[in-house]
C-alpha cells in the first residue's frame, strides 16, 4: 500500500518551501482508512458476488439436490445431460432468438427516433432538431421508470383475449377474426407479443442515450455531410452510427444481457412458458429447475452455460465492431 | 445535388446550387417534418394508451372489465384502491421496498464511493485485480449466481430478512457504482486532497471534506441510475425473500397477478399497478431533465 503522498511532496516543493515529509504509513488513521474503504466494500462484493459465481462453476459438476449436503462430483455429465434436454434446449432456441432480435429491434428504433429528434429539424440554417420533440422524449422515456413486473403486468391485459385492450381495438376496427384471440396463448403470436412489449419498455431509454451522443458529435460534420450532398438517411448510416459507434457497442451489450435474462417479463407475461413452451427462456428453466425441482447443481450447470453465451455474444459485438473499423476500447 | 455547369465561377455555382437546394429542401423538410411527427406521434400514443386505458380499468368492478375493455367504470370510487392498499398488501409491500431500496441505496453508494476513491487515487498492488473483478462482475449474469447464493444467505442466517436483501442488493449495485465513480474520481484535481493532507488532514477527513463534496454531481448521477435499478429489482428478492410479510413490491405484484386469476379481482390488480406508478410518474415528472441526464451521463462516458 503505497501512497501518493512521494508525487505530492514533490509537487508542492517545486513552488513553495520544503514541506516536512510525512511518515504516516501505519498510522491508525491510514490503517483504519484502508480497512474500512478498501475491505468492507471488497470483501463484501468477494462474499456475494464473486463467491456465488465460483460456486456455481462447481456446483455444475456436482449432483447436488441443495436439501441434503451430500453431493457426488460427476464431472461433466450434467453438461451431456443438458445437450439431450430437449426442454432445456427449447429455451436455449427462444433466448438465442431474443438475443438476436431485441437488440437489433430495440436499438434501430432508438436511433431512428433520435436522429430524427435531434438532426430532424430543417435542411437550410444550422442544423437543427425537430421541433417540439421534447414531448416525445419525455413520454416514451417513462416506461423506464415502471419496474418491468409493471409493464409485463399490464401488457398481459391489453394481450387478454376477451376483456383485452388489443382485441378490442382490433375488433372496432372491424377485424372479426380477432375475437378472443389469445396473442399469449397462440405459439405462433407468443414470442412475438412478448417481444414486443419489451421494446415497447425499452426504445425510450436507448433513444435518450443516442440522443446525448448525438448531440456530442461536432455540428460541423453533419455540416460538412450536408454541402456534400448527403440526405438523411445517408448521413445516420454513414456518420451518426460510426461516429458513436462505442456508445452502439454499449448499447448492445446491455441490450443482449437484458435479452438472455427477460426473466422478469416473462414472469409477467408467459409465467408458465408459454403455449407448447413456446417463450419459455434459460433463465425461467434456470429457476425452476433449481428452487421447484431443487436440482441445484443440473441448474448451475445452465446458469454456467448462460454465462457463457452471455460472453460469447459480447465476443462477438467486440469482433464486429472492430472488423467494420471501430476502436477496440471498452466504453463503460 | 452536384452541379456540372463549367462555365460559371465557383461562386454563381454554390449560390444556384444552394437556392435550388433550398427550394427543394423546404417542400421535403415538410413532409420529413410531418411524417416524422405523425411516427413519433404514433409511438407516444402507443406508450400513453395503454397506461391510460390501466387508469381507467383501475375503477371498474371485474365484471366491468370483463363486460367491454371500453366501457366507463359505472361508480367513480377507490374501493379497488383500498382493497389493492390493504387486501392485497400493496401498502406492506411498499413499506418494505422503501426501507430495502433506501438501506441499499445508503450501503452500495457509501462503499462505492469509498472504494473507487481508493482504487482511483491510491496505487497499490492488486488494484488492478480489483477493478478487473469488479468488471467480471458487471458482465456475468445474476443468475449464475442466484443459486450458490440462496445457501450463501442462507448459511449467513440472513436468508428471507430485509437486512440480507438490503445488502445482496448493495453487493449487486457495487460493481456499476464504483466503475462510474472511479472515473468520476480520475477527473478530480489532485492539488486540494494535496493541500488538506499538507493542511495535516488525515485520509478520512480528506475524503469526507474534501473529496466527496467535489464529487457531488457524480453522486446523484449513480444514486439516481441505483435507485431505478433498485426499485425494479425482482429476481433477487424472488429468489432469496420467499417470506410474504417481507415482500417487495415487485414480487408482490408478480404474486397478486398470478393468484388473481382463481380469487378474481382484476380491478384491484388495475388498480395495484396505477399505485406503483403513480409515485414514480410525479417523480420523474418533477426529475425528468436530471434522470435523462443522469442516463446520459451514465452510459456515455
Amino acid at each position: 500500500m503505497t501512497s501518493t503522498d512521494t508525487p505530492a511532496t514533490t509537487r508542492s516543493g517545486v513552488s513553495g518551501p520544503p514541506v516536512r515529509r510525512r511518515r504516516k504509513k501505519f498510522s491508525f488513521d491510514r490503517v483504519s482508512f484502508f480497512v474500512v474503504f478498501l475491505g468492507i466494500p471488497v470483501v463484501g462484493y468477494l462474499i456475494f458476488v464473486i463467491w456465488p459465481f465460483l460456486q456455481a462453476f462447481y456446483y455444475s459438476l456436482t449432483d447436488w439436490s441443495g436439501f441434503s449436503p451430500d453431493m457426488n462430483f460427476i464431472g461433466l455429465k450434467n453438461y451431456v445431460n443438458l445437450f439431450q434436454d430437449s426442454i432445456f434446449l427449447k429455451a436455449v432456441g427462444n433466448s438465442v432468438t431474443l438475443l438476436i432480435v431485441l437488440p437489433f429491434v430495440t436499438l434501430v428504433i432508438a436511433m431512428a427516433f433520435a436522429s430524427i429528434i435531434v438532426l430532424g429539424g430543417p435542411s437550410n440554417g444550422p442544423i437543427r432538431g425537430l421541433k417540439a420533440s421534447s414531448l416525445y422524449r419525455v413520454v416514451s422515456f417513462f416506461p423506464y421508470v415502471i419496474p418491468a413486473i409493471v409493464i409485463a403486468i399490464i401488457w398481459s391485459f391489453v394481450y387478454d383475449p376477451s376483456a383485452g385492450l388489443l382485441n378490442g381495438i382490433l375488433q372496432s376496427l372491424g377485424g372479426n377474426w380477432a375475437n378472443s384471440f389469445a396473442w399469449l396463448g397462440n405459439p405462433r403470436t407468443a414470442l412475438v407479443s412478448v417481444i414486443f412489449v419489451i421494446v415497447w419498455g425499452l426504445v425510450g431509454f436507448y433513444m435518450v442515450l443516442f440522443i446525448a451522443s448525438i448531440k456530442g458529435v461536432p455540428a460541423e460534420i453533419y455540416e460538412a455531410a450536408r454541402i456534400d450532398g448527403a440526405g438523411r438517411f445517408r448521413t445516420a448510416i454513414s456518420i451518426t452510427v460510426p461516429l458513436i459507434r462505442d456508445n452502439i457497442q454499449t448499447a448492445y451489450i446491455y441490450m443482449g444481457i437484458l435479452a438472455l435474462d427477460a426473466f422478469v417479463y416473462m414472469a409477467g407475461l408467459e409465467a408458465g412458458g408459454g403455449p407448447g413452451n413456446s417463450t419459455l427462456v434459460i433463465s425461467q428453466r434456470l429457476f425452476t429447475t433449481a428452487f421447484t425441482k431443487g436440482q441445484f447443481g443440473y441448474a448451475s450447470a445452465m446458469g454456467v452455460t448462460l454465462a457463457l453465451i452471455t460472453l460469447l455474444f459480447a465476443a462477438v459485438v467486440f469482433a464486429v465492431n472492430r472488423l467494420t473499423g471501430g476502436t477496440n476500447e471498452v466504453s463503460e | 445535388m452536384t452541379t456540372t455547369q463549367s462555365e460559371a465561377t465557383p461562386a454563381v455555382v454554390a449560390d444556384r446550387a444552394s437556392t435550388r437546394t433550398q427550394r427543394r429542401s423546404r417542400r421535403g423538410d415538410r413532409t420529413v417534418g410531418t411524417i416524422s411527427h405523425v411516427v413519433l406521434v404514433i409511438w407516444t400514443i402507443l406508450i400513453v394508451v395503454p397506461l391510460l386505458w390501466t387508469l381507467m380499468s383501475s375503477f371498474k368492478t371485474s365484471k366491468e372489465i370483463f363486460a367491454s375493455p371500453f366501457s366507463l367504470p359505472t361508480r367513480f370510487n377507490f374501493d379497488n384502491y383500498v382493497s389493492a392498499w390493504t387486501t392485497a398488501g400493496i401498502g406492506s409491500y411498499f413499506v418494505n421496498t422503501l426501507i430495502v431500496v433506501f438501506g441499499a441505496l445508503i450501503l452500495t453508494m457509501l462503499f462505492g464511493a469509498m472504494c473507487s476513491y481508493v482504487l482511483a487515487r491510491f496505487e497499490f498492488r492488486g488494484n488492478r485485480a480489483i477493478y478487473y473483478l469488479m468488471l467480471a462482475g458487471l458482465t456475468f449474469p445474476v443468475f449464475l449466481a442466484i443459486v450458490p447464493l440462496f445457501f450463501v444467505l442462507k448459511n449467513l442466517g440472513i436468508l428471507n430478512t430485509l437486512p440480507g436483501l438490503i445488502v445482496t442488493y448493495a453487493a449487486f449495485a457495487l460493481p456499476f457504482t464504483v466503475f462510474f465513480l472511479f472515473a468520476f474520481f480520475k477527473t478530480l484535481s489532485k492539488s486540494m486532497a494535496e493541500a488538506a493532507s499538507i493542511d495535516g488532514a488525515g485520509e478520512w477527513r480528506t475524503f469526507f471534506q474534501i473529496m466527496l463534496p467535489q464529487a457531488r454531481p457524480g453522486l446523484a448521477t449513480v444514486t439516481i441510475l441505483n435507485f431505478v435499478g433498485l426499485w425494479n429489482q425482482f429476481l433477487l428478492p424472488v429468489a432469496l425473500n420467499s417470506d410474504p410479510k417481507n415482500w417487495v413490491l415487485t414480487q408482490g405484484m408478480a404474486a397478486f397477478s398470478s393468484q388473481a386469476g382463481y380469487s378474481v379481482n382484476f380491478g384491484a390488480l388495475f388498480a395495484a399497478s396505477i399505485l406503483v406508478i403513480l409515485p414514480v410518474l410525479v417523480v420523474y415528472l418533477i426529475f425528468q431533465r436530471q434522470l435523462q441526464g443522469s442516463v446520459s451521463i451514465g452510459t456515455n462516458k
